[in-house]
């Protein structure tokens, strides 16, 4: 149970730079009326930073100069889609996730 | 009469949408992805030198899954304060686009609660949110904060629970946890799409082929949570540009 003076700092630096953005929008929004452009493209943010994030999950940059698919991500990502399409269910889809990616590291 | 009932509907769908408790049900099936992330990063943190103090600080203080394990990242390779604070604030920049998005359902409530609102966004109770309301149409105070604070209670208790684990589990990836994140957002992404009309469906279907091969070409020149946020910036642009 030790830390340092330095290491508070800088979590706390950390901590600040993480919570701006966070707030500063609800705040600003408060007193500014969005133009219906910005709305109609926030309306796209949703789709656009969700399919970003997996996407950056199913490529592997670190193994060599040639970006490629993560393979174990990519054949346990099929299946995933499915599940999440046929049962619509936030729940089932990450429990699935999880099994059927242990069974690939299990298997590949 | 028919009015009546019709009123009483909407005062009990009303009610539901805007109850705490409603908010902490609806966190449920995002907690094993926050359970097993949390715990991953306990293990990462105690093997990368971190005391379960200064763990259990940056859970408390930074609260968000992939800032913290960078900075377990960066504090191993020994990079001076300036560029690790630099590096975690690109890192969740992403949450700036997300707050940005949820917010405009908010401006009926006071300052302080839209702070609040604000502190305890994560990627989780953003699609969680956003999802609710693509369904319901509204979004309410006390339901964000069942979902917020529940979300937020068990991360913590996870990252804490998995820095006391680092001593015997040395690698939670071999039992599939890392996935439960990226599994998360398949089913969010899916939610979404699900509840968007079908006229529109084939236009985000382009969009996400577009964001696929914009994320392939950024990965060679930046890293990955830059890739992110370039990325949805411009495809959300081609969303607008496109749209008939």
């Amino acid at each position: 149970m030790t830390t340092t003076s330095y290491m508070v700092w800088l979590i706390i630096g950390c901590a600040l730079v993480t919570w701006l953005p966070r707030v500063i929008p609800f705040i600003f929004v408060r007193s500014v009326t969005l133009p219906d452009v910005v709305l109609k493209w926030l309306s796209f943010i949703p789709v656009c930073i969700l399919s970003a994030l997996v996407i950056e999950n199913l490529l592997d940059t670190d193994s060599g100069k040639v970006v490629t698919l993560d393979w174990p991500a990519f054949v346990t990502f099929v299946p995933t889609l499915i599940i999440a399409i046929v049962t619509k269910s936030l729940s089932i889809t990450v429990v699935a996730g999880v099994i059927i990616m242990a069974a690939v590291r299990f298997l590949m | 009469m028919t009015s009546t009932t019709e009123l009483h509907n909407n005062d009990a769908t009303s009610s539901s949408n805007d109850s705490f408790l409603q908010g902490v049900k609806d966190c449920v099936p995002t907690l094993l992805g926050y359970i097993s992330i949390g715990l991953a990063f306990g293990v990462v943190g105690s093997a990368s030198g971190l005391s379960v103090l200064e763990i259990a600080l940056l859970t408390i203080l930074i609260y968000a899954g992939s800032a913290q394990f960078i900075f377990c990242a960066l504090l191993l390779t020994s990079s001076p304060a300036s560029a690790i604070i630099v590096t975690i604030f690109v890192v969740n920049l992403r949450h700036l686009l997300m707050s940005l998005t949820l917010a405009p359902h908010f401006t009926r409530y006071s300052m302080l609660r839209n702070v609040g609102f604000g502190t305890l966004l994560t990627d989780e109770t953003f699609g969680v949110a956003v999802t609710k309301q693509m369904q319901t149409g509204k979004l309410y105070g006390k339901w964000m904060d069942g979902l917020n604070i529940t979300a937020y209670t068990f991360w913590i208790l996870s990252c804490i629970t998995g820095a006391f684990l680092g001593q015997w589990v040395a690698n939670p990836e071999k039992w599939g946890l890392d996935f439960a994140l990226i599994a998360m957002f398949i089913a969010l992404l899916v939610l979404q799409l699900s509840s968007i009309g079908k006229s529109k469906i084939m236009h985000y279907i382009k969009l996400i082929g577009y964001m696929a091969v914009i994320m392939y070409g950024l990965s060679y020149i930046v890293p990955s949570h830059v890739a992110v946020l370039l990325a949805t910036v411009i495809v959300a642009t081609i969303g607008v540009v496109t749209d008939k």
